[in-house]
């Protein structure tokens, strides 16, 4: 029996054999589904050590710095694969998000090599990077010689890969001349809206697609469903306030958050159409977002919809993925929709949020730690991710292009590919990159609050959000 | 060499052994290490708030002298800062101290009672403060926290707590409350029952109204208990991080933008070592002050207290 198996997963790795004929014809040799991964999984891993020696570094530990993520757990789930691979040992530590980007910039500030590659979003870069804390992962990407010939680059979606990569120039195209590649695209979210479609159809209602229907839907809930409110979307004194639904309406619009002028950058929240905008977003959350929405972070964005408590999102697509599935009341019940909210665009914007592996610039042990990130951003470690955990979404085009993904998502979530064919050519990073993005876009949320809150009229907040901004530009050099 | 009547050698100076004119060193020795040990990160972070030291800039790291504070005192959210968090200590010190006085008072008598309910209050001090904030904003939840309810039982359905800026400091205040009151009413506590009884019991024998004996005689007699209790709270307070980080991030707005908040941000989010540095200098300086003044009136009611003696 065990030769069978092993003979079946081989032609797997040949492709001989697709997974869901291998699942089959294993269960008729009686063998489980995990039993089963774990043969396939183990074929492909020395058919890969075949063409590279993954091997070079046998005996190696290799320490990582992780957020409580789906993303990890598929990672952790599959670690087996990698050290019976390369003979390599991995250490982790896993933080939750609240406190896990203040633990990578303390571990980094402080020079200390405690952790060789790490989880990381695309805006993080823009600090770590120029201040010297990350590896160019050109260095090893370009080089034959430490890179697996079969790691195939060139299948990470190209927005996600420029969009890890900045030359460190306030305000020069992300991805542009003399970009350097801080960190390799390993996961990463759209924007769009998640809905309660028990409740939509309930009520004769339709997603919006524009801005007005959006505003209008939203306060149909609030008014007419009992115990739920129409749109959920994040609300914090952080500037995860501003990246997900509200950068990609925003930026629907063709509104920016900076120009360059005589080159430097100019803050440009305060255009008439910048203004129009925040105008309609307060008023959405002001008539039909949750109470207590300046606490409100993803995770609370997230769990209401589950939970039955709001309509709709516009937030991060895994948000409503992951809230369909088991443990949440409304499991079933949810349905996504790529949103556009300008009448006049042709298309979604989606601002994108990727999960992405650095090196640490202090790491004693790049080219092991580099063996680590080749395998966990690898076509096959991303296929059982896909098909097997919540390693959603994907960053290679071959993984979207896997059948047995599609039929996984067209079966249990309803829409979400059509979504994300909708949503993904749009899709990108809109913030104009520039090391102060994380005072500016706070100061931008905290702006927010107090439009929502009445404290400021839209208009007079604007002007003042700009002249700050422009004022710590200036006093940065920028 | 001098010589003892006893006729046994007395050394000079110069000729003590070397352990016996080290020792006084030596026993001060751990005193100086512990003062080392906070001067050094003092010292650095007084270093720091004379430089520009972004690390997301690190070429433009240099000293720049007291740039940083010039910036940090023309910028109204540092005003913003100094007042919240200069209202949020005298709110919570004060109502603290009210609240732990009354409760001490009305333990103050040792029964079984009195003695399982003082133990009992004391558990929410044994509640990491970042943990009870995260159970109150469970309980001001407006869809399901029990307060919520309450509020909504009292005629305010749509309460918002640490949600709007209206109410943000009322809703951190009162859970500072509820963390530390205890801490104020067992200082208390111990202090009244350690006070002599004889002042309390001529009071009783010549028939003095209650109101006369709290603020002629318990008062002046608890005061240096008070001033000690109310020290501590101040500096917690004027300090404070975890409950209002936990809440709200220093938000809605700037709302609750306290000192520590602010410094925090700056260093960890938005990698500005020197303005950090600068923040905390400042809040050093304001805690350094408020220490002053209150230790110098507890030694001056020290001195009464003896001249009274």
């Amino acid at each position: 029996m065990y030769s069978r198996i092993q003979d079946l997963a081989n032609a797997v790795v040949r492709r001989q054999l697709d997974r869901r004929n291998f699942l089959r014809r294993a269960g008729q040799l009686g063998i489980g589904a995990s039993a089963a991964t774990y043969f396939l999984n183990r074929a492909q891993s020395t058919a890969l050590a075949q063409d590279f020696d993954w091997q070079k570094h046998k005996g190696t530990t290799v320490k990582l710095l992780l957020n409580k993520h789906p993303y990890a757990d598929a990672m952790i789930a599959n670690l087996d694969t990698f050290k019976s691979m390369t003979g390599m040992e991995v250490t982790y530590d896993v933080f939750p998000e609240d406190v896990y980007f203040d633990k990578v910039t303390a571990e980094l500030s402080s020079g200390g090599g405690n952790y060789d590659a790490f989880m990381t979003g695309a805006y993080q870069t823009w600090q770590y990077g120029p201040a010297g804390w990350l590896v160019d992962m050109n260095e090893f990407i370009n080089d034959a010689a430490l890179t697996n010939p079969n790691y195939n680059w060139e299948d990470i979606l190209p927005n996600l890969r420029a969009s890890t990569a900045w030359s460190g120039v306030p305000g020069a195209e992300l991805g542009g001349e003399g970009a350097k590649q801080w960190a390799i695209p390993w996961g990463f979210e759209l924007n769009s809206i998640a809905y309660n479609k028990r409740v939509f159809d309930a009520q004769g209602l339709t997603p919006p697609n524009n801005m007005a229907e959006l505003l209008e839907v939203a306060a149909k809930i609030s008014k007419d469903v009992d115990g739920m409110y129409g749109v959920g979307v994040r609300g914090s004194r952080s500037w995860a306030t501003i990246h997900p639904g509200f950068l990609s309406g925003y930026s629907n619009f063709n509104e920016r958050d900076f120009t360059m002028e005589d080159g430097k950058l100019m803050a440009a929240m305060a255009t008439p159409g910048s203004k129009s905008f925040h105008a309609d977003w307060v008023k959405m959350i002001q008539d039909s977002g949750p109470r207590d929405w300046a606490t409100y972070t993803w995770y609370q964005v997230g769990t209401d919809l589950g939970a039955g408590a709001s309509g709709m999102i516009y937030d991060a697509d895994i948000l409503g993925y992951f809230m369909n599935g088991e443990g949440n009341a409304e499991a079933g019940n949810l349905a996504y929709h790529a949103f556009a909210p300008n009448p006049e665009a042709s298309a979604p914007t989606p601002n994108v949020w990727i999960w992405s592996l650095g090196m640490s610039n202090f790491s004693t042990q790049k080219e092991a730690a580099w063996l680590f990130m080749q395998w966990a951003s690898g076509t096959d470690h991303a296929l059982f991710g896909a098909r097997d955990m919540d390693f959603v979404n994907p960053v290679r085009q071959s993984v979207w292009d896997d059948q047995a993904f599609q039929d996984r998502i067209a079966k249990s979530y309803p829409g979400y590919l059509e979504q994300y064919k909708a949503s993904a050519p749009g899709s990108k990073i809109y913030f104009t990159p520039q090391p102060l993005f994380f005072n500016l876009t706070t100061e931008w949320a905290s702006m927010l609050q107090q439009m929502v809150g009445n404290e400021v009229p839209v208009d007079e907040g604007l002007d003042q959000l700009a002249e700050s901004v422009n004022r710590q530009l200036r006093q940065a050099g920028i | 060499m001098a010589t003892e009547a006893l006729g046994r050698p007395v050394m000079d100076g110069s000729r003590r052994p070397f352990m016996r004119r080290a020792l006084p060193y030596l026993l001060s020795l751990p005193a100086l290490l512990v003062c080392i040990g906070i001067l050094i990160p003092f010292g650095t972070a007084v270093y720091y708030s004379l430089q520009r030291y972004n690390l997301a800039f690190p070429m433009t790291r240099g000293f720049i002298w007291f740039e940083n504070y010039t910036l940090l005192f023309t910028d109204p959210g540092f005003w913003n800062t100094v007042r919240v968090s200069l209202l949020y200590t005298l709110y919570t010190v004060g109502f603290e101290l009210v609240l732990g006085l009354a409760i001490a008072m009305l333990l103050q008598r040792r029964s079984f009672f009195n003695n399982t309910m003082s133990i009992l209050l004391l558990l929410p001090l044994m509640i990491a403060p970042a943990i009870a904030a995260l159970m109150w904003k469970l309980m001001t939840n407006p869809g399901f926290g029990i307060l919520s309810y309450f509020a909504s039982l009292l005629g305010f359905p749509d309460f918002k707590w640490a949600s709007a800026s209206s109410s943000a400091l009322f809703t951190v205040v009162l859970i500072d409350i509820w963390v530390y009151t205890p801490f104020m009413m067992v200082l208390l506590l111990a202090g009244l029952r350690a006070l002599p009884r004889q002042p309390f019991e001529a009071a009783e024998l010549d028939g003095v109204p209650q109101s006369f004996v709290f603020f002629r005689i318990t008062l002046p007699m608890l005061t240096p208990y008070i001033i000690t209790a109310s020290l501590f709270r101040m500096l917690e307070s004027i300090q404070q991080f975890d409950i209002i980080y936990a809440m709200t991030q220093g938000g809605p707005g700037n709302s609750l933008m306290v000192f520590q908040v602010a410094a925090y941000l700056e260093r960890y989010q938005y990698t500005n070592v020197g303005r950090s540095a600068a923040i905390l200098m400042v809040l050093w300086a304001i805690t350094f002050l408020l220490s002053n003044i209150f230790i110098k009136q507890w030694l001056r009611l020290r001195e009464r207290a003896r001249g009274v003696a």
